[in-house]
């Protein structure tokens, strides 16, 4: 195993494992890869990200503030697009079609790769109309069709028994736990084949935060789940595999266990085991 | 000691407090005093006429008869004409500079629509009585016989009328209401845009997203630039054609409340006529109070959930260096 | 077509619509200002500034008298409405979150939507009425209750843009409320309750229905304020509705000089406001 190492001016030892990164246990991979690039402006903030996130597990993505998982989780949707100046290059394949080739549907794209942000955003509207959303503005007018949907999404997020009597009350009404499982079911309204979750539980309170870890386990029966963490103990908890980034690179790549029990990079286990970040 | 010097500071503190607010409240005064002496001076006219001053359309001073319906008429008429013209335009000004313009025009494109705020009522009146009435009275003159035989076309191609009052009173209040609405948009929360792009949304359906939390803000500044084109006095007067009717006749010349009062409270010669007059400044007076009492209401609320206060004064709004 | 095709033009389509909303408000504005230049800056000559209106018929004259009346009533209006003003300010800025400071700042942002020729008759009433005769006065009264709110709120944000640490600063070393407001936050914002006059200024420079029944207008030189004067805006309001040729381009003159002025006042203002936010970010 090569590792080619730098050093940076500030001192920091940082390298990037040369290998391609596929996990021992080789699943299909769902979104795969390759030498991505990210700037904003002139400033670049990702490295040649090379990665193999394989279908209907949870990855989790580590590393410390700054270290680009937000920025490279917001570019499996090209959600950065809507940011002036930013711009991705190299390859993000989904299904083995790369996202960022001139063409490419956005709106659509968005559609099959749900995302939940680091702070609940519902609509100050309905719950309903929260969950409906998605699919009114995909063109589904049926009543009974959304009404379904919202029920599905509503049971899937594990939130439908505490709102079913009052789906017609503001989304602002409800409490912070709670708002994040309705962003959660909104974000499953349209069925997305991936799930993007940014530090979907930094916000909440502990018991809120086990409802979502709960949920996340759960969804990955029929999801692909990027899920971006600060905490430790819970990409520990909820993942399957794992990528620890550091400085827009990703430092160690595999399966959780492995990343916190006996990583192979050195950066990693200070890490792991608090030493930085 | 520490407590001596704490409590001089207090005293200090409580007479300049006092001090300074005795000047605050006669802002408040200044408020209560419109509304008092207006009152006062329109005592003899509420008294002779009671409601029919309100409902009557005979307006003759010589006979000393004052029905007041055909300015309130033109007054609300010319208004949301005016905002039915604006609303559309300064929601999307402010759409385009808040959302959709690249960052370099944001700043001299908002300056540039607000100069039209800047610009005198009377400059406007004049553009419009030389450049905008000959315009309109070609415009008038061309319009096919099918047209003009409806009842929004009828009447003489004078150029002067409601249409053309409309049309300045639209671009007087533009400004007002695209600063506002602009300025609610900037401080929609971006997770919101994002959460409706993360959707599947296209940029116009995330723009409706935003709009709908912005939904009583703008509102209120709608209202605010109601409240605009319901006082605007010297541009209408000189283009509406000063003429009491009430009809729905966009070439009809007519009249407003402002309007009235502007032309003829000099000449009025006696008490009941004058009263009549401060009497139509009383109502308006009162309509654009609670006018803009709501718009701003709606505005603050709006406010309260951001942290950034917004400037009344359009001219002095700055974008924020990023 | 495709239900997602259509959500594209349709999003298109509006964006397009809302540039197209920018340029229809910048054709009236471009007008404006075009014609104002081309008529008013042809009419404008020496004569108008040093000259008096000559009856109609003959030739030439000026608006001097008009000039000078339009300076002596946005001074009157400033003496009354800076003093209240800038304490009004100074008491929202200093207690910004007391019940009386909200129902202040409420009944400002009213009265700066109060029809001025509303304020008009209020001054009618106060000054006009018990004296029985048009005066600067009067219209200094009625200019000076439509500054005041612009004055308030201005002077109240500015204040706000004073660095917290000067306030607490001079706190610390024992200073009063009055001695550090009066001897370290003011002068600090002092540019600032500048341009928040000057705004205000521009606005009432303009004002033509309030001076109507109040400083009403005069034909002749006048600087005693409790005499009718003439006004830039009532005179080019006269020339412009007169039949009169010779009148009219006295109007379109009068009316650049208007514009030239306001434009003057709210750029300088610009200016120093984007000056004072630069300090504040250092």
């Amino acid at each position: 195993m090569t590792t080619a190492l730098s050093t940076t001016p500030g001192g920091l030892t940082t390298g990037r494992s040369t290998m391609t990164t596929t996990p021992t246990t080789a699943r299909l991979g769902k979104i795969t890869v390759r030498h991505f690039d990210f700037y904003y402006g002139e400033a670049k903030v990702l490295h040649g990200i090379d990665l193999d996130i394989p279908e209907r597990q949870v990855t989790a993505l580590i590393g410390p503030s700054g270290c680009g998982k937000s920025t490279f989780v917001r570019s499996i949707n090209r959600m950065n697009d809507i940011i002036p100046e930013a711009r991705g290059e190299g390859v993000i394949e989904i299904d083995g079609k790369n996202i960022y080739a001139g063409g490419t549907d956005v709106v659509e794209l968005r559609r099959r790769v749900g995302m939940v942000f680091q702070k609940s955003n519902p609509f100050p509207k309905s719950i309903y109309d929260n969950v409906a959303y998605g699919l009114k503005i995909g063109g589904t007018r049926n009543k009974r069709a959304l009404n379904d949907a919202v029920e599905k999404s509503l049971q899937r997020a594990a939130l439908w028994e505490e709102v079913k009597d009052r789906l017609q009350e503001s989304a602002l009404a409800l409490s912070g736990g709670q708002q994040q499982r309705l962003c959660i079911a909104r974000a499953l309204a349209v069925d997305p084949e991936i799930l993007l979750m940014d530090e979907p539980a930094s916000a909440l309170d502990p018991i809120a935060t086990t409802k979502i870890e709960e949920l996340i386990w759960e969804l990955k029966e029929n999801y692909t789940i990027v899920i971006v963490t600060h905490n430790m103990q819970q990409a520990a908890r909820v993942s399957d595999l794992t990528a620890f980034f550091m400085l827009g690179k990703v430092i160690e790549f595999g399966d959780t266990k492995k990343i916190f029990m006996n990583p192979r990079e050195k950066m990693t286990e200070d890490y792991v085991t608090g030493r930085f970040g | 000691m520490g407590m001596f010097s704490n409590r001089r500071r207090s005293s200090d503190d409580g007479s300049f407090r006092v001090v300074t607010g005795a000047f605050a409240a006669l802002v408040l005064l200044a408020v209560a005093g419109i509304g008092f002496e207006l009152s006062r001076q329109s005592m003899l006219s509420i008294r002779r006429f009671g409601m029919s001053f309100w409902t009557g359309t005979t307006w003759d001073p010589v006979s000393g008869v004052f029905g007041a319906l055909p300015f309130i008429w033109g007054t609300l008429y010319s208004s949301i004409l005016a905002l039915l013209i604006a609303t559309p335009i300064a929601l999307g000004i402010a759409i385009f500079i808040s959302e959709l313009s690249p960052r370099f025009l944001r700043q001299p494109l908002s300056y540039l629509t607000e100069l039209l705020a800047a610009i005198p009522s009377i400059v406007y009146g004049l553009w419009g009585i030389f450049v905008l009435v000959p315009i309109v009275r070609k415009l008038e003159l061309s319009a096919p016989d099918a047209i003009r035989k409806l009842a929004l076309f009828k009447g003489p191609p004078l150029g002067v009328g409601m249409g053309t009052a409309a049309l300045i009173l639209a671009v007087m209040v533009i400004p007002f209401t695209s600063s506002v609405a602009r300025e609610i948009l900037k401080n929609v929360p971006t997770a919101q845009r994002e959460a409706a792009y993360a959707l599947g949304a296209t940029r116009w359906e995330a723009i409706k997203v935003a709009i709908g939390y912005g939904k009583s803000g703008i509102i209120g500044s709608i209202m605010l630039g109601f409240g605009r084109a319901l006082g605007e006095t010297m541009a209408v007067t000189m283009v509406i054609g000063n003429n009491p009717q009430v009809t729905a006749s966009l070439f009809a010349p007519q009249y407003t409340m402002a309007a009235v009062i502007a032309n003829e409270f000099t000449e009025a010669a006696d008490d009941l006529y004058l009263n009549a007059l401060v009497e139509i400044g009383l109502v308006l007076f009162i309509i654009t109070i609670a006018i803009n009492a709501l718009s701003r209401l709606l505005i603050w609320s709006m406010e309260k959930r951001s942290s950034r206060p917004m400037a009344i004064v359009p001219l002095l709004e700055e974008q924020p260096a990023q | 077509m495709s239900y997602a095709t259509r959500r594209r033009i349709i999003s298109r389509v509006a964006e397009a619509l809302c540039a197209l909303a920018v340029l229809l408000a910048l054709l009236p504005l471009g007008m404006i200002l075009f014609y104002v230049i081309k008529e008013g800056g042809s009419a404008l000559n020496l004569a108008f500034f040093t000259q008096m209106p000559k009856p109609v018929g003959e030739p030439g004259g000026g608006m001097a008298n008009a000039i000078v009346g339009t300076l002596i009533l946005i001074g009157l209006a400033a003496l009354f409405a800076v003093p209240i003003g800038c304490m009004c300010g100074i008491h929202l800025s200093e207690y910004p979150a007391t019940r009386f400071s909200y129902t202040v700042r409420f009944a400002a942002d009213v009265l700066n939507g109060v029809p001025s020729i509303v304020v008009g008759i209020f001054a009618y009433g106060l000054v006009v009425l018990p004296v029985k005769r048009f005066s600067a006065i009067a219209g200094g009264v009625a200019l000076g209750i439509l500054m005041l709110p612009i004055v308030v709120r201005t002077t109240e944000e500015l204040l706000r843009l004073v660095p917290p640490g000067l306030r607490e600063g001079a706190l610390a070393l024992g200073a009063t409320r009055s001695r550090s407001v009066f001897s370290v936050i003011l002068p600090a914002a002092l540019p600032g309750i500048l341009t928040g006059i000057l705004v205000a200024l521009a606005r009432v420079a303009g004002e033509t229905a309030p001076l109507l029944f109040t400083a009403f207008n005069n034909r002749y030189w006048s600087t005693n304020i409790a005499q009718p004067i003439a006004s830039l805006t009532v005179q080019v309001f006269t020339y412009a509705i007169s039949p009169y040729d010779d009148w009219h381009r006295q109007a379109w003159a009068g009316a650049f000089l208007l514009v030239m002025i306001i434009l003057a006042l709210s750029i300088s203002a610009r200016v120093a406001v984007r000056r004072l936010e630069r300090m504040n970010r250092v």
